[in-house]
């Protein structure tokens, strides 16, 4: 292994463009689940870094981690869950060694989250004035000077693009339609002006129309204050419209984790390859979409070896039998997690030194 | 075929497909009037789910109906498989007026025509073995003993699963095999029509390809037709061989599929092409059409066209009348003044 020793540890580097300073840190987290059948690794060694400014794609399936991930970093995992190892660093700040007040402190004022359903994260007896209003009942020096708990609310429905918002304050969520109570539910996720915003899967259950407008919004949001986005879902299109890096879960790992070009020009893990394969897409009609047979492991019965391997077009004895670590990707924190892309990085970077260089293609 | 004038009443052209007309729908309207505590004792405007659709469905075709939260598309579902009943207009299938059916030619109906639901996991009784739940059709038409559990473990294995999966119940599947547990209930009695609601919308991404699969080779085993109903376009595309496009309880466009992504005519159909997220980050500052505002309630559509209060091109005319259904080329049906 000829790698220049300058490279970081896999993960512990944002993969995405750019220079601001590291304010998400996730090293080596596992959060389990304590059930009658025994331990469950829904997450399992995972490892990343957001910037300021930053939003980075968790993608994966049902059962993959990546909701776990989220509720990890939190605090908030649901018993029997609990977090059995690594570190979550918010702003150099070790969030395991928070009390339960202090961490109640960070939520809301520093860490917003929006979630998939609006209709079931939002209250349905509170009106949107009071519910809206909270936030700063509990973070009131998060108010912003000069307003009131109403001014702050009015201020924030409208930067979210609620129209006619100072009517609607008295109205209940069951008066918005979908696309209304996520820009909501956005609205308190961010009126705070937190530094991080987790989205969990926070347009899937949107029509496409209301999606593209949620998304321009989040973007708008992260260009004028600066805010990152954990952005989790299943939609590798809004991946490549939005993200800036993609860690792809599976079976509570990171399998690969890169900027978001390298992950559709050039992905490595044979699980990425076939995610992005199997996407039913517009412009060629298809006699066969390509599919990844089988079907997601169940991971109280995980396989010894790669989780990926029974379903892998490329796997090898060596997937069978033990666990791939994380190798390198590019200089700047990617990593995959596979024996067989390990081989092409080799190739790939012997065939660079032959050629002298170059290679990439970009 | 009489070919009626009536404006939104004229049929769409009889496209190149595959096989002669299934299922014609002509005029068709349901409206819900809101009663009891809903409409708090004040007669409201009824709520025009579907309001005026005509189209037909050929032998062997999958047809595809795609549009938002709203546009009236699950409820043509309902009415096709006579799970409510129209407010006006007619469905023929097989040349027989469906919610004229009684009796026998009422219980052949429900024999030719089933269903798949969105998610498995709801539609699926839960207390049921599978081989109860993919049986069912049979036995309410009588077919007992060993013919039935014959039958059964014919079907599993058509679609994929180990005819030992009968004797299972739901819970012990993953979401992808209750989805085939679901079409194996919907092809055991040997139907023509299946209508498809969200097939695989439910599912995780790298299930979908599988039952999309799984689908085509059972329409060309079995010679089956589909109504497939979903919000995602690029299934829509990939699945269907022609699409309508529905906006407020009414079709604004109809085409073959490829025809239909190529050469989109009605705005609103460009729009929704465009705002599907391209899975290409080179493509992320592609022109995205903007789509201001939500859908108007079907409760009060808006006069004239009723796309027109965000259509971006819209011109005066558009508020005032409305546009016909017409065919722009062979098989090309639109309703816009301006296309």
């Amino acid at each position: 292994m000829q790698a220049p020793q300058t490279r970081p540890e896999p993960g512990t580097r944002s993969p995405a463009a750019g220079d601001s300073e590291v304010l998400l840190s996730v090293r080596h987290l596992r959060t389990h689940f304590f059930t009658r059948e025994g331990a469950v690794p829904a997450v399992d060694d995972v490892t990343f870094t957001v910037r300021r400014g930053e939003i980075l794609g968790i993608v994966g399936e049902s059962g993959s981690g990546k909701s776990v991930t989220a509720r990890s970093i939190m605090r908030l995992v649901p018993l029997p869950g609990r977090i059995v190892d690594g570190d979550v660093l918010f702003r150099d700040e070790d969030l395991a060694a928070l009390s339960q007040g202090e961490m109640q402190r960070l939520r809301g004022a520093h860490m917003g989250m929006v979630l998939q359903e609006p209709m079931t994260s939002l209250n349905p007896v509170l009106t949107i004035g009071n519910q809206v209003g909270e936030l700063f009942v509990y973070h009131p020096e998060r108010t912003p000077q000069g307003f009131s708990v109403r001014g702050a609310v009015l201020d924030i429905l409208n930067r979210v693009r609620i129209p006619d918002a100072a009517r609607r304050l008295i109205e209940y969520p069951m008066h918005f339609s979908g696309g209304m109570r996520q820009r909501v539910s956005i609205a308190m996720a961010t009126g705070c002006r937190p530094e991080l915003i987790i989205a969990d899967e926070p347009t899937t259950a949107l029509d496409v129309t209301i999606q593209a407008q949620v998304l321009e919004l989040l973007l708008e949001l992260r260009n004028t204050l600066g805010v990152s986005v954990l952005f989790i879902t299943h939609d590798l299109g809004v991946v490549a419209q939005i993200c800036d890096s993609v860690a792809v879960m599976y079976a509570g790992k990171i399998v690969e984790y890169n900027d978001v070009e390298s992950i559709f020009d050039r992905p490595r893990h044979p699980y990425t390859r076939a995610l992005l394969r199997s996407l039913p897409q517009l412009g060629t009609r298809m006699a066969r979409l390509p599919s990844i047979e089988g079907q997601p492991p169940d991971l109280g019965a995980l396989p010894p070896g790669c989780a990926f391997a029974p379903r892998c077009p490329s796997v090898v004895d060596a997937c069978r039998a033990q666990v791939p670590e994380p190798t390198p990707l590019g200089e700047r924190g990617g990593y995959v997690r596979c024996f067989v892309a390990d081989d092409e990085l080799q190739a790939d970077r012997a065939a660079a030194t032959r050629s002298g260089g170059g290679g990439d293609g970009r | 075929m009489v070919a009626s004038t009536r404006r939104g009443d004229a049929p769409p052209a009889v496209a190149p497909r595959r096989g002669d007309v299934i299922l014609r729908i002509r005029g068709l309207k349901k409206h819900f009037q809101a009663h009891g505590i809903a409409a708090l004792g004040r007669r409201r405007p009824p709520i025009r789910a579907v309001d005026g659709v005509s189209f037909d469905i050929h032998r062997g075709e999958n047809f595809g109906l795609v549009g938002e939260s709203g546009s009236g598309k699950t409820t043509i579902a309902k009415l096709v498989l006579r799970l409510d009943t129209p407010t006006e207009g007619e469905i023929r299938f097989e040349d027989a007026d469906v919610h004229a059916l009684s009796g026998r030619a009422l219980n052949a109906f429900r024999k030719a025509t089933h269903v798949v639901f969105q998610d498995p996991n709801s539609s699926l009784s839960p207390r049921m073995r599978v081989r109860d739940i993919v049986g069912e059709p049979l036995a309410v038409q009588g077919v007992r003993g060993k013919a039935l559990a014959d039958r059964v473990a014919e079907v599993l294995s058509l679609v994929g699963l180990n005819p030992q999966a009968a004797e299972r119940y739901p819970h012990e599947f993953s979401g992808g095999q209750r989805q085939r547990i679901a079409v194996a209930r919907a092809i055991v009695a040997e139907p023509q029509l299946i209508v498809l609601d969200e097939p695989v919308s439910a599912l995780d991404v790298s299930i979908r390809a599988q039952i999309l699969n799984l689908l085509r080779d059972l329409q060309d085993r079995l010679h089956l037709t589909y109504l497939t109903i979903a919000h995602d376009l690029a299934v829509v595309y990939q699945a269907c061989d022609r699409i309508g496009v529905m906006y407020l309880g009414r079709l604004v466009e109809l085409a073959p599929s490829e025809e239909l992504y190529r050469d989109p005519a009605h705005p609103y159909a460009k729009i929704l092409l465009s705002a599907i997220p391209k899975p290409d980050p080179k493509l992320r500052h592609a022109e995205r059409l903007p789509l201001t505002g939500e859908i108007p309630s079907p409760a009060a559509p808006p006069p004239g066209c009723r796309f027109h209060p965000r259509c971006p091109i819209a011109v005066e005319r558009c508020s005032v009348d409305e546009p016909e259904w017409r065919e722009l080329r062979s098989g090309h049906w639109v309703a816009c003044h301006l296309a």
